[in-house]
């Protein structure tokens, strides 16, 4: 469960919209808070705000760089939830794939009767 | 034989309490209705490769019940049960579901809204599983996970043992 915790973290961290915006943003390069906060068109200390979330999940680091803070994306977090997430969708699909099975049988059931009327 | 498609299941996490499953299938919505509506059709698909599906009850009205019990592989029983709330065949069901492997089952049921929309005689299948909190569809997920690598055990010991 410990492993799940994290996720959980990670993803209470993404489901916020700006998070998420700041996060593409910075997928594209690392950023000085200043190009965060004119990009974004929000008060600096809402910026930072979220910054500091990121950061608390890992998912933003920062480094100084003279006067400048420096964000760059980490995306590792985001794999933990890919992961995490993509043994449940294993289930699923094997669920769905024997489900195929039994539509393919129910198709070619009425198709037979079809040709008899 | 079969001319199935193997189309993908995506999930996804809309919201804290939330997951999202879409999956595309080659068969017009009344037959992906019927098999996700027939106690004779669930059993054989439900079970995802991981046992025998031994009941699949299905009271398919408003305020019906419905249960489902597996047989896993190795003898242990997994069982799920709860209550239709909406029906409008073969387009949307929207129905409670209730693990019984939990204390108090029935307080931690989920809400499970099932859309299917067809186009060119294709549907999409949207399953929206809506959690009462974030703990509960974590452990869902969770439990997924696991069944989901059982699966995934189960089909390559399958394969094994065809090839000797």
């Amino acid at each position: 469960m410990a492993r799940a915790a994290t996720t959980t973290d990670a993803f209470n961290a993404v489901a916020e919209p700006r998070r998420r915006q700041i996060l593409d943003l910075l997928a594209a390069g690392e950023l000085p808070v200043n190009d965060l906060v004119e990009l974004l068109g929000l008060a600096q200390p809402q910026v930072s705000k979220h910054l500091r979330v990121l950061r608390e999940v890992d998912l933003v680091r920062v480094r100084d760089e003279g006067r400048h803070r420096m964000y760059r994306l980490n995306a590792e977090p985001l794999k933990t939830i890919h992961d995490w997430l993509s043994g449940y969708e294993q289930s699923w699909n094997t669920r769905f794939d024997l489900m195929d099975d039994v539509l393919d049988e129910l198709r070619k059931a009425e198709e037979t009767d079809g040709d008899h009327d | 034989m079969a001319t199935t498609t193997n189309g993908t299941a995506k999930v996804t996490l809309p919201a804290g309490n939330q997951i999202m499953i879409t999956r595309e299938f080659n068969a017009p919505a009344r037959l992906v209705w019927k098999a996700y509506t027939t106690p004779e059709l669930i059993k054989r698909w439900w079970s995802g490769g991981h046992g025998t599906v031994t009941i699949a009850e299905v009271d398919l009205r408003v305020g019906g019940r419905w249960r489902y019990v597996l047989e896993a592989n190795g003898g242990f029983e997994v069982a799920f049960h709860g209550e239709y709330r909406e029906i409008r065949e073969p387009e949307r069901l929207v129905n409670t579901e209730a693990f019984e492997g939990i204390p108090d089952p029935d307080d931690h049921a989920a809400l499970v809204t099932t859309t299917l929309t067809e186009k060119d005689g294709r549907t999409y299948l949207e399953m929206l599983v809506e959690h009462r909190d974030q703990t509960d569809r974590d452990a869902h997920v969770n439990s997924g996970m696991e069944a989901g690598m059982q699966a995934g055990m189960d089909l390559l010991e399958l394969v094994a043992v065809s090839l000797a």
